[in-house]
């Protein structure tokens, strides 16, 4: 019962939310309204625990390696800062609180920096994977080159060519290629769900 | 220099510190990236922790049950409630009915809106009746092109003959893609970079502006 049970669920719930789908009636609506957040109270409610997994590897480092203390201290002192900055709506959605200022220079900053530092690693990266070795690496190299091309500045008509050159690569092979990679996971997503919802695929249940 | 003013230049200095921080992980690891990396971290879940505090929890669990009466919103929360259970050795089984719960909706909702989005709506728009027109044929080309591509997926059958053609040409096309996808990318990171150099630069200027 211990996992038949959980398994019925599943299957119950997941079918007639398949249902729902196709039934255009008011009361569809209103279940699928309600089911959605259904769904969104057990997420946050399950927050909770990934704060308690945060915060137990955080203290269990600083344990292990006394270097580590510091930082976890930081980690902690960040959260609760966070926390207590924004425990009221107001102080959290205001543009002059803590909170706001603390999301807007020390969070949107980090972030930008640590996603605009990835040019030199994907630069790097590149260079040792995309070394012309075969047709296909060839291909990918000078498509990327030819994109990367287009949005820097370069005299006319080199520029008009390249702009059209980019504007056919993107709306003809690449356009199939993203087609045929999303249909491709869309099938399988869908065979993955099917094997979900029939308790083929049980990996979320845990042990025992 | 009114108070304001200090108070704009003390945040725009963190912000710089923390970027220039973050930059000195080019050179190497060291304890100024280690920092700003965990106060990263503790003020992301913090921030993530409130604003699901606010816009989940109080408005989803506390107003519909507390000041609306929706008392069916009981049901959800005693599930999501069962899921601490799962640090549990004990009582661990009893988060699965709330698993269940969640994966049986989500999966119900998300099997017909990703055959409609993925699937229907992506072949109704690879195909259209053919014009005698440049594109018209290009739509010709792009359409073989996601069939060569799709070919190349299909582990049914070796790849060989007609089938080894298509889906020859199909990861070439794939290829095109991956790398569209790539120097869309790159260059993105790079704007970026530009712009946190731009920062840098600016937040220069207003020390200067401001102590001088």
């Amino acid at each position: 019962m211990k996992k038949q049970l959980p398994m019925f669920l599943v299957f119950l719930c997941g079918m007639i939310m398949i249902v729902q789908f196709v039934v255009p009636h008011e009361y569809s609506q209103t279940l699928f309204q309600h089911s959605q957040d259904f769904v969104i109270v057990i997420g946050v409610l399950a927050l909770p625990i990934g704060i308690y997994s945060l915060m137990k590897s955080t203290v269990t480092k600083a344990r292990r390696e006394p270097k580590e203390r510091l930082y976890s201290l930081i980690t902690i002192i960040g959260f609760a800062v966070m926390i207590i900055a924004g425990l009221k709506r107001d102080w959290f959605t205001s543009s002059t609180s803590l909170s706001s200022n603390l999301f807007n220079y020390i969070l949107v900053p980090a972030q930008a920096t640590l996603f605009s530092m990835l040019a030199f690693y994907i630069a790097s990266a590149a260079y040792r994977a995309f070394r012309a070795r075969t047709a296909l690496a060839a291909v990918l190299l000078i498509t990327a080159f030819v994109v990367m091309l287009r949005l820097i500045p370069m005299p006319e008509p080199l520029s008009t060519w390249n702009a059209e050159f980019v504007r056919w690569i993107l709306e003809v092979p690449n356009m199939a290629a993203k087609r045929a990679i999303l249909i491709g996971v869309g099938l399988g997503a869908v065979t993955y769900s099917i094997k979900l919802l029939l308790g083929i695929e049980r990996a979320y249940m845990g042990g025992d | 220099m009114g108070e304001t003013s200090w108070v704009d230049l003390f945040w725009t200095t963190v912000a710089a510190l923390i970027t220039l921080a973050i930059f000195s992980f080019l050179y190497k690891d060291n304890p100024a990236f280690k920092f700003v990396e965990r106060l990263w971290v503790g003020i992301t879940t913090g921030y993530w922790t409130m604003l699901l505090y606010h816009t989940s929890f109080t408005d989803k669990v506390v107003t519909p049950i507390f000041r609306q009466g929706q008392w069916w919103y009981i049901i959800p929360s005693i599930l999501g409630i069962l899921m601490w259970f799962r640090l549990s050795k004990k009582y661990g089984f009893l988060a699965r009915y709330s698993l269940a719960f969640y994966i049986g909706i989500s999966t119900g909702v998300f099997i017909p809106l990703t055959i409609k989005a993925s699937i229907l709506y992506q072949l109704h728009g690879s195909i259209r009746a053919i014009e005698p027109t440049w594109s018209g044929l290009m739509f010709v080309v792009a359409f073989l092109c996601m069939i060569c591509s799709l070919s190349y997926f299909f582990f049914s059958k070796e790849h060989k003959g007609l089938l080894g053609v298509t889906s020859r040409i199909g990861i070439f096309t794939l290829m095109i893609g991956f790398g569209t996808g790539f120097g869309l990318t790159v260059m993105g990171r790079v704007a970026l970079l530009g712009h946190r150099v731009s920062f840098l630069h600016d937040w220069v200027q207003q020390v200067v502006g401001t102590v001088f």
